[in-house]
């Protein structure tokens, strides 16, 4: 009675990382038309730290999959097209909307590629919610958006889709580079009582399960991602806040200094990827 | 409510007599009923409560939707085209809102 069991227990542990496999290498070709990369080779500054670099697509279920490669089924495409009603909208003592200045979206074509980037004028390392609230209070004079209220996330979204297709390209050098080694000293600090860091689980346990989930790279590609837990977009800073609180940590804000730093760090991991915005994770 | 929007995909063309896949999908809260707000107030409910769609005058499908749907309902469903004609779409609110798209497809 013993062997068949063996036999059967055996089969099943053969069979489940084929599924892996099949899920890496898919394709992901959106409408049928663009192609984008989920997995590239490393940048140079990563040192050997990855073997190669995956999109968190190639991590996901094929039916997760699925709902990114058509834009009729993501579901983060009802939030770039509220996104284009409130580029219009006029909003401040201005009397400006986005489309006063900026005729139309896709002039803001590469822009999430290079972001989070170095600002000259104001001296810091600024990202995409940062340039839209400059926007907001000093062209438009209205009150600057929550980092993560609807409809900051909603014109993160259609900002970023104008990039869709575009190697991820940060740079890290120049007036960045103190930024980008903070991110970095704080990719790998352990954090919390737990005393893990970003890299523990992102760089020496991707691919394998931590419980129910499994891990990716971490890659920041996709952001803002339409998340099936939460229905909703989310930002790179809602799931470093989520990782870190994991750890039994006290977090950083979102939009802090820190986070601003990480975020700039974990881009710079993924340069080479296609920025796929809005994606859809679970 | 001004967030929602009714999205339709249908072929523009398709065969006499063909079978196609429509998708349908309107952004919509979906608010349960289920639910408090900080102060624990119960947020009254307010779903999308049947969704239909009809092809020259004629019953596609008819649907009596429940508050455990979840927001921005989705439908994909498949339809025979008998001739060319307008798919009429329509989403019915609990605050007697009345939402319709349509979408004409030809044969060829």
């Amino acid at each position: 009675m013993k062997k068949p069991i063996a036999g059967l227990a055996l089969a099943a542990a053969l069979a489940l990382p084929s599924v892996a496999v099949a899920d890496e290498d898919a394709k992901l070709i959106i409408n049928g038309e663009i192609e984008l990369v989920t997995e590239t080779e490393p940048a140079a500054h990563l040192d050997g730290a990855l073997r190669s670099v995956r999109s968190g697509w190639t991590f996901r279920t094929t039916e997760t999959q699925a709902l990114q490669m058509d834009d009729f089924d993501n579901p983060g495409m009802i939030f770039v097209d509220q996104a284009l009603d409130s580029f219009e909208t006029v909003d401040g003592a201005a009397g400006k909307s986005c489309a006063s200045c900026h005729e139309d979206p896709a002039e803001f074509e590469g822009l999430r590629a290079q972001l989070p980037k170095y600002n000259e004028e104001a001296g810091e390392v600024w990202t995409m919610e940062m340039y839209v609230n400059n926007c907001r209070t000093e062209r438009m004079e209205a009150e600057a958006w929550g980092w993560k209220s609807q409809p900051m996330l909603n014109m993160n979204a259609l900002i970023s889709l104008q990039s869709r297709g575009m190697p991820v390209n940060v740079a890290i050098d120049g007036p960045a580079q103190s930024v980008w080694e903070q991110g970095k000293e704080m990719y790998y600090t352990r954090y919390g009582q737990l005393e893990l860091s970003c890299a523990n689980c992102h760089e020496d346990n991707y691919d394998n399960y931590i419980r129910a989930d499994h891990l990716s790279q971490g890659q920041t590609n996709g952001f803002p991602v339409y998340r099936l837990k939460q229905a909703n977009l989310i930002t790179q800073h809602n799931r470093f806040r989520g990782c870190i609180r994991d750890t039994r940590a006290h977090t950083f804000a979102e939009g802090s200094p820190e986070f601003v730093a990480l975020e700039l760090y974990v881009a710079s991991r993924g340069n080479g990827l296609s920025v796929e915005a809005p994606s859809v994770r679970n | 409510m001004s967030d929602v929007k009714p999205r339709v995909r249908v072929p523009k063309t398709a065969s006499a007599g063909e079978t196609i896949t429509i998708k349908t999908l309107i952004s919509h809260r979906m608010e349960s009923g289920q639910r408090k707000d900080s102060d624990g107030n119960p947020i009254p409910r307010q779903i999308i409560n049947r969704f239909t769609c009809d092809f020259n005058g004629e019953n596609v499908i008819d649907v009596k939707m429940e508050p455990a749907i979840s927001t921005n309902p989705y439908f994909e469903f498949q339809a025979v085209v008998p001739a060319a004609g307008e798919f009429v779409f329509t989403w019915y609110d609990d605050n007697g809102e009345v939402y319709t798209e349509t979408k004409s497809i030809a044969i060829g």
